[in-house]
């Protein structure tokens, strides 16, 4: 084939007016974006170059906030918090998950009834679960430590020793891991079941079922809960903020507990450094924006979809 | 091959009013961020003296009437000012108030935390109160002085305020009794007699804590702990942490060695967070707790929840052999740019004048009665409030323990030192309670800890006061 001869056409005016008519439809939505979304995350940029504390003017000091945060030692130990939790909660999260929805998916008729059970506790406010946390993980008499009691666990003292804060948390997390049941279960109920049949007949059992035909067949929707379980877990807040922050600790913090996103607010809202506050938004951005894309990365030789051609 | 496509200008057009409208969009987020300007002799033109308008409203932010003693005040003085008062209950969430001043929408009239008021001072965000005062003819000889300093701010008044909350010494006396102790055993005015105290008292049952000895408060009352030994976190004017003052480390070591006497903070604080506080099942009642410092209105919740509990009371005391109690209350504020800055005024003082405070607690004093239990009297911020409502309405001849509890209530009010006020508070406060935090988590030695919060704090307000300097 010889030079492709490209040339342009104007859209017809039907097509025009239908273009119109779209972006009419969804202006709502548009105009919800950029002032609700769009323009705050602009803003916060601008906002990340100044010293700016709510009342008084915003004065540019340039790139002075991404300097002191730098040198912030507070910023390493949120960072780092952060980043212990996310590898502790999101591996365990997404196991939990997984097992519950293979055992939901076994459960035939009575699946509906569990699935709604699983995710009940999902409608829970994350404050009330940061209050949970407290309750369940009294070190002296809260229930988890009974039942480790029970048998012959002395358990520790999850919500008082640093060691053991970040654990309470990533387990109190499980709270919520009704939604992921729910979209894992959808995807193994949307796996073929020609390939279990003959996987069957090749003499494959229920282990090695899972590994080779299940797992690869829902690792889209592993992935899906992956990448955003992992991107919550960036922003931990309420919970850690209600249990070790709020107004039934309000004296008492814990530094095992300081994670960035509660780092950002103190120093938002409680002390209004806003500048500060923004370039500590905007540094979370980045890091999430990295670990997201690593995931993606590895997610081309890991996960598979259906029907696509590679 | 023909391949048709859209015509390039016209996507090059779509794509060019997108970007002229994020252009517009930073242009205007540029010039959006306004603050209101703290100027010099911000109200300087304000009338306090303005007649409210008729039908008016008048915007509080961080008042709720809550009890007797809000209720009846609030009552009184918006009918002796004829106008409408909105009240926005619930704690003042500073950051809501800082932004709708920002935005050029205040409230005409801030209930806030007297320690806030250095800070919104310094910011230009709230009125100095002198015209006011004048104007109203508040008499600021009646208020308690500590309560005052703490709303004083570059020799300027920017609250008006009320309520007084000190310290008392609470304990258990059969848990005293039992291990051959009396009041001044745990009353702080002998660091080694505390100690002993608390591990007559304490008890382990199966290995967990099932009494705890002696609560040392911590954070929250480091201050108390460091007064006593004759320190205070920051210095008069504000402007100086003293937070690694050996004083101020040593009493933080002895009041940390209260709580690893009884196996440590995390141990004391586990089983404290289990307890029913505010019911009938307290720490005292049930004899899980032999003593703590505590401010005077957990008596009340005492009297109510477990009248027969068996309690002792008395002030809390230094090493000094004095009687401390470190005052916090709330403060009026007037922000700038309130819409009717003289209701405003008029309000507050009406709120806090003297006769508004008897009429309430005689409203208090009824309603107890009815319920068969004993006033134990209001601590209003006023000292001739106060002395007016202890002389004609709290009973001389209350039964003990509340009757103890009373005197140890006055004579702590008579004893008060508060944080002076700065335009750093929430800085401060976090540079030492988190310092404190790391002592009582194991993480740091006291010293090093105050160490390094003396530096974050003197670094928080240098800046602060800097900023503030500048402006003068």
């Amino acid at each position: 084939m010889g030079r492709e001869a490209v040339t342009t056409v104007r859209p017809s005016a039907r097509a025009r007016r239908e273009r119109t008519a779209g972006l009419a439809f969804i202006s709502p939505w548009i105009v919800g974006f950029l002032v609700f979304t769009a323009w705050p995350i602009f803003y916060s940029g601008y906002l990340s170059l100044t010293d700016y504390d709510v009342l008084t003017d915003p004065s540019f000091v340039g790139l002075e906030n991404y300097e002191r945060m730098a040198a912030d030692p507070q910023v390493r130990l949120a960072l780092w918090n952060t980043l212990q939790y996310t590898v502790l909660q999101v591996p365990l999260y997404v196991v939990v998950a997984l097992a519950l929805a293979l055992l939901l998916h076994q459960a035939g008729r009575a699946s509906g009834f569990f699935r709604t059970a699983f995710f009940v506790p999902k409608m829970t406010p994350p404050v009330a679960v940061g209050v949970l946390l407290l309750l369940l993980f009294n070190g002296e008499y809260g229930l988890v430590n009974e039942a480790l009691g029970a048998i012959g666990i002395n358990g520790p003292s999850w919500t008082t020793d640093p060691d053991w804060v970040k654990p309470g948390l990533a387990l109190v997390s499980l709270w919520s891991v009704g939604a992921a049941v729910v979209i894992l279960l959808a995807a193994l109920q949307d796996v073929p079941v020609e390939l279990y049949d003959a996987a069957r007949v090749d003499g494959a059992g229920w282990w090695r079922r899972t590994r080779t035909v299940t797992l690869p067949m829902i690792s889209g929707a592993l992935f899906f809960v992956t990448v955003v379980n992992t991107i919550a877990a960036f922003q931990m807040f309420t919970e850690a903020y209600s249990a070790y922050f709020g107004a039934g600790n309000s004296t008492y913090a814990n530094d095992a507990a300081l994670f960035y996103v509660i780092y950002l607010f103190r120093e938002g809202f409680a002390e209004l450094h806003m500048g500060y506050a923004s370039a500590l938004a905007w540094l979370l951005f980045v890091v999430i924006m990295l670990v997201t894309a690593v995931q993606l990365l590895v997610s081309r030789r890991l996960v598979y979809y259906e029907g696509e051609q590679r | 091959m023909l391949v048709p496509r859209q015509h390039p200008s016209y996507s090059s057009r779509v794509t060019g009013r997108f970007a002229a409208g994020l252009l517009l969009v930073a242009l205007g987020t540029t010039g959006c961020a306004t603050g209101i300007g703290a100027e010099d002799g911000a109200g300087a033109d304000v009338d306090f003296g303005a007649s409210p308008s008729p039908g008016g409203t008048l915007d509080v932010m961080g008042f709720g009437t809550g009890d007797e003693i809000g209720e009846v005040r609030h009552e009184r003085a918006a009918e002796a000012l004829g106008i409408d008062v909105k009240l926005s209950e619930g704690a003042l969430d500073p950051q809501a108030f800082l932004s709708a001043a920002a935005a050029g929408n205040p409230p005409d009239l801030v209930y806030a935390e007297r320690d806030q008021i250095g800070t919104f001072a310094s910011r230009g965000a709230v009125l100095p109160l002198s015209a006011c005062v004048e104007e109203q003819g508040i008499d600021t000889d009646a208020f308690v002085d500590t309560a005052l300093d703490e709303v004083t701010f570059g020799d300027e008044l920017y609250g008006i305020p009320e309520f007084n909350m000190v310290q008392v010494t609470m304990a258990n006396a059969d848990l005293l009794a039992e291990a051959g102790l009396t009041l001044a055993d745990v009353d702080g005015s002998d660091p080694e007699a505390i100690l002993a105290a608390t591990e007559a008292m304490t008890r382990r049952e199966g290995g967990k804590l099932s009494v705890i000895g002696v609560d040392s408060k911590l954070p929250e009352f480091l201050p108390l702990w460091a007064k006593g030994r004759g320190a205070d976190l920051l210095s008069d004017d504000g402007r100086t942490a003293q937070l690694d003052d050996p004083a101020v480390v040593e009493a933080l070591e002895q009041a940390v060695a209260v709580y690893d006497a009884q196996g440590g903070f995390p141990a004391v604080k586990t089983y404290r967070d289990s307890a029913d506080f505010f019911g009938a099942g307290n720490q005292f009642a049930t004899g899980q707790l032999g003593a703590m410092a505590m401010e005077q209105w957990y008596v009340n919740v005492l009297n109510e929840s477990s009248p027969d509990a068996p309690l002792v009371f008395g002030p809390v005391k230094g090493p000094d052999g004095e009687v401390h109690a470190f005052a916090t209350g709330s403060a009026w504020a007037i922000p700038v740019g309130a819409g009717d800055p003289a209701a405003a005024c008029a309000y507050a003082a009406r709120m806090t004048e003297t006769d508004a405070w008897t009429d309430a607690a005689q409203a208090r004093a009824d309603a107890r009665e009815a319920d068969g239990l004993v006033f134990t009297g209001v601590l209003t911020g006023n000292e001739e409030a106060d002395a007016a409502i202890r002389d004609t309405l709290v009973p001389t001849d209350a039964p003990e323990p509340w009757g103890g509890a009373i005197d140890a209530m006055y004579e702590g009010n008579d004893h008060t030192f508060a944080m002076p006020a700065n335009p750093a508070g929430a800085e401060f406060e976090t540079a030492w309670q988190d310092a404190v935090n790391r002592v009582l988590n194991g993480q740091q030695e006291p010293a090093e800890a105050m160490a390094q919060a003396q530096e974050e704090a003197q670094s928080a307000l240098d800046e602060a006061w800097a900023t503030w300097d500048e402006k003068q």
